[in-house]
């Protein structure tokens, strides 16, 4: 026991040690990128995946360097941080993924198409069988089942379920009034997951489930996902080019805090529920050597890191959107 | 009796009578320093922590105050807090826990106390305790990948084919909630109840048993109507100590309880627990009112325990009184 | 013999045997869990289980190397803390204190034993992570070393209470100091039974999952020295089980097996230990 303490006291000299936390959207490919990055020169990025409200919370208390969500932190949170912290947080969009509807209906195997009424419905518990005529109407020829719907939201405060009552708040005004958006809601109906990986899980192994995930989640554990109609009436399913021009339409406004919101955008194959995801990163560093670390893996994300992206089914962020934000880069002090 | 400085059975006979000096100079009164200010030290944590979790809740006592325990909504965004799904959770899976665990545990104590010889009731007594040393996250692993198919595929629609009627068992099987926490609770808390049980049951002096069996009556008889009585009190501690155990238990149940605000009648639901809402929503409560309102609840969870566990004590107490000293317990 | 006799008779043979019955179920469970967990774990553990960090998010391989070192550690950090605050307090309580002063750090110590380990968590976090503004060992351990004192308290209290009572007056006849007495006759009477009681003290906190949750965190690499977020076993246990990652599952079986099976070591031998009485030397 003795000789394991000294053991971990030798390895405190080795590399830098950087400590984030938060959502887990973009949990795969920030873990890919850790470890690439790692292998490039050495600094170590410790991420846990514990949800983008917790990534919110202990980026502000100070616990972890750097947080990472996907439902950008509002007027309120962000004097909050500034409050306790002397100095603002800095939001830097790294990819564009999606949130699909994934499902375990047995018997079914091919992708449902989902309506904006079907999905509020089914999560207002107002749909509460498969073969409800909200579904099966843009379903004609699949054989749906007379089962309960088990409905699985996150149990934890998550930037997922922002994006998606985001969605949900823009397409029906019974979801604004009743629920609205949050990382964190009163659902009406379901049960809880923890992060992506645990709304995965259930569904995995709940039949008759649905839930939301970020795309990646579903392909990776070969979990069925459907198409949803968007604003311009087509059945969409989420890919790299229906997620890149959902982006598309907003690149040109962006706001320079980079908060935006790309839901239910116009453009014929847009994929309705997309969204950026953001580290948030403190305008101020004590310790110089992680702010140069910090501003190295970012320049480095928005590069060459961006190659990686597509592989995990994310989408690669616009070029002006990341000139943008390497100019930004520079407020980091 | 004696003079004031004799107070404890085994101290020393003159500790008192030596002077000040001379026990400084042997270095007596520096370790009797030393080990009070370590011993102290163990009261001014529990206190600092009774203290921290009473300022830490502040502000949700203040603008709540009573209405938090009837209140059912947990709406983070609304800043609307209330602790009813949570006791309610909290409390319904103690309880399943219970209803399956006593039977078989002073059953399983019966068997142990009364029936079996002593080669074969130490060993057993002695699985029974490893049994208790399993921590909760085992149980939890085992209650995902185990229980909750055997729940959702087996028995609950079991339970629903049978016993359907009762609001209890309706509902979709979703494999997690209230019934396969309690279910997995129930195996948790049984080796407490039959090892105290145990203790209890063997303390009971002989001469009852033997009297109630001189009066013609059958080793059940004796056993169920005379010995068990008798020890009434300490198996009524070991239930409380088991409850206590059950209500404060958190990976288990996160793991296995669908993490949902709910209050329902049927034991098939969803629901939370107040330690498994505290696992779940700490890190990420952003806002005062958000984070003191989880540390309320954990004050709430705290006081619970505290007086079943005093009441346990309580129990205890008064059994061993009353066994006349048979046997040390 | 009668008909209600033989009824009586009848009842009282089943109920005995359900008792047995009863029993057997209860123990039975404790092997179908090891066997569950040998079957499930077996197959998972290999040599990169115990040397390898994990790897990414859905990428098969790695291993556990950090969270059996962090844990370890933990472990080690934690007795520091608890070991000697029961320690010491408990040879006050056994050979100092006046009953009233006993019953009031007795009951404290049992106050803190009932708390649920989840409040612990939030304890460790106000009092050390956030001052601190750090996820680190240091934190997880105050949470686990809290969780050891009353253990370690009531026991050596309990053990140095049994050495008898001629040990101590022959030392004292002989002209030592009380404190000589404790340190060099009492103690080393009574030291089988409270190393055992340390131990067992341990392997309850070794497998404490919540009380690491928001104190140590959780870290995918080395963690380095004392301040920083560390992996532990039964953190990486939950984490793992909870997701959808085949592979993680099976590291985390494999986990559980390594977990068990060494808190299940350290029982068996300690309470051999104590069961054999040579805990006190009969005088």
């Amino acid at each position: 026991m003795v000789v394991l303490a000294l053991a971990g006291l030798v390895l405190a000299q080795s590399a830098l040690l950087i400590n984030g936390a938060g959502a887990t959207f973009p949990y795969p490919i920030y873990s890919k990128w850790f470890d690439e990055y790692h292998k490039a020169n050495g600094t170590q990025i410790n991420y846990q995946s514990v949800g983008s409200g917790a990534g919110i919370k202990q980026v502000t208390e100070g616990t972890v360097d750097f947080g990472a969500t996907d439902g950008p932190m509002n007027d309120d949170q962000i004097k909050a941080y500034r409050a306790k912290n002397s100095a603002g947080i800095l939001h830097f969009p790294t990819v564009l993924g999606a949130v699909v509807p994934t499902y375990n209906v047995p018997g079914v195997t091919s992708a449902l198409n989902f309506t904006p009424e079907a999905l509020s419905g089914i999560f207002l518990g107002r749909v509460s069988k498969w073969n409800d005529p909200a579904i099966a109407n843009a379903n004609k020829g699949v054989n749906l089942p007379g089962n309960d719907i088990v409905v699985i939201h996150r149990s934890d405060g998550s930037g997922t379920t922002y994006i998606w009552t985001d969605y949900l708040s823009k397409v029906n005004s019974d979801w604004q009034e009743k629920v609205s958006k949050g990382t964190s809601v009163n659902w009406p109906v379901g049960l809880g997951g923890k992060g992506n990986e645990g709304v995965t899980g259930l569904i995995k192994q709940t039949p008759n489930s649905i839930g939301y995930v970020e795309l990646i989640y579903a392909a990776q554990n070969k979990v069925p996902y459907g198409a949803v109609k968007n604003s311009a009436g087509s059945f969409v399913k989420a890919d790299l080019a229906s997620v890149t021009e959902a982006a598309a339409g907003a690149v040109k406004t962006i706001p320079e805090d980079f908060r935006v919101s790309i839901t239910n955008s116009p453009g014929k194959n847009a994929y309705p529920i997309s969204s950026f995801t953001w580290l948030l990163i403190p305008e101020k560093f004590k310790d110089t050597a992680k702010r140069d670390a910090m501003k190295g893996f970012l320049k480095w994300a928005l590069t060459d890191g961006q190659g990686a992206v597509e592989n995990l089914s994310y989408a690669k962020l616009p070029k002006e959107v990341v000139d943008k934000e390497l100019k930004a880069i520079n407020k980091i002090q | 009796m004696a003079s004031s400085t004799i107070n404890v059975p085994n101290a020393s006979p003159v500790v008192g009578s030596r002077s000040f000096l001379s026990r400084l100079r042997n270095g007596d009164e520096i370790a009797r320093v030393i080990t009070f200010l370590f011993a102290a030290s163990v009261v001014l944590i529990t206190l600092l922590l009774i203290f921290e979790l009473w300022t830490g809740s502040a502000l949700p006592r203040h603008k709540f105050g009573l209405h938090f325990f009837f209140t059912k909504v947990w709406d983070p965004i609304a800043e609307q807090f209330g602790a009813l799904p949570f006791i309610y959770g909290t409390l319904i899976t103690a309880g399943v826990a219970l209803i399956l665990a006593v039977p078989l545990g002073i059953g399983a104590a019966i068997f142990l106390a009364e029936l079996a010889p002593q080669k074969l009731s130490d060993p057993l007594q002695f699985f029974i305790d490893l049994l208790a040393a399993v921590p909760s996250v085992i149980y939890g692993l085992l209650g995902v990948f185990i229980v909750i198919p055997i729940m959702r595929q087996f028995i609950q629609p079991a339970l629903k084919n049978s016993l359907g009627f009762l609001p209890l068992f309706q509902g979709p099987a979703y494999g997690v909630g209230f019934l396969t926490a309690g279910v997995v609770l129930a195996i948790m808390v049984i080796p407490y109840i039959i090892s105290v049980s145990r203790e209890v049951l063997m303390s009971v002096p002989r001469d009852q048993r033997e009297a109630a069996l001189a009066l013609g009556s059958t080793r059940w008889e004796s056993t169920w109507k005379v010995v068990v009585p008798f020890a009434k009190t300490g198996i009524m501690g070991s239930i409380f100590l088991a409850l206590a155990r059950a209500l404060g238990e958190t990976m288990a149940v996160t793991m296995v309880i669908g993490n949902t605000p709910t209050i329902s009648s049927s034991l098939f639901s969803p629901g939370y627990s107040i330690a498994a809402v505290i696992a779940n929503e700490f890190t990420e409560a952003t806002g005062d009112m958000y984070l003191q309102a989880l540390i309320e609840l954990g004050l709430v969870l705290f006081l619970l325990t505290f007086i079943l566990n005093g009441l346990a004590r309580l129990l205890m107490l008064l059994t061993t009184e009353r066994g006349s000293g048979m046997g040390q317990v | 013999m009668n008909a209600r006799l033989r009824w009586r008779k009848l009842v009282s043979g089943f109920m005995l045997t359900m008792t047995g019955v009863c029993a057997l179920v209860a123990v039975s469970v404790l092997f179908f869990i090891l066997g569950y967990l040998v079957y499930h774990g077996g197959n998972a553990i290999n040599w990169d289980f115990f040397t390898k960090l994990p790897t990414p998010v859905g990428e098969s391989g790695g291993g556990m190397a950090n969270a059996i070192v962090g844990s370890a550690k933990l472990l080690f950090l934690a007795s520091l803390l608890g070991v000697p605050i029961g320690f010491f307090g408990g040879i006050y309580l056994s050979e100092f204190s006046g009953s009233k002063v006993a019953f009031v750090v007795r009951y404290a110590a049992d106050l803190l034993n009932g708390v649920p380990s989840i409040v612990i968590g939030i304890f460790a976090y106000a009092l050390v992570v956030l001052p601190f503004k750090h996820f680190s060992t240091i934190a997880g351990a105050f949470g686990l070393g809290l969780m050891m004192i009353p253990i370690t308290l009531r026991s050596t209290e309990e053990f140095l209470k049994a050495v008898p009572r001629a040990l101590r007056e022959g030392s004292m006849a002989l002209g030592a100091s009380k404190w000589k007495t404790i340190m060099h006759v009492v103690v080393p009477a009574a030291y089988r039974g409270i190393m055992t009681a340390i131990l067992l003290a341990l392997a309850r906190v070794a497998g404490e999952t919540a009380p690491l949750l928001f104190t140590a965190f959780s870290n995918r690499y080395w963690s380095p020295g004392w301040n920083q977020p560390t992996a532990s076993l039964p953190v990486m246990i939950f984490t793992y089980a909870i997701s959808p990652y085949d592979d993680w599952h099976r590291q985390a079986w494999a986990a559980g097996l390594v977990l068990l099976g060494l808190i299940l070591m350290v029982n068996i031998i300690a309470r051999v230990i104590l069961s054999r009485g040579v805990a006190v030397p009969r005088s």
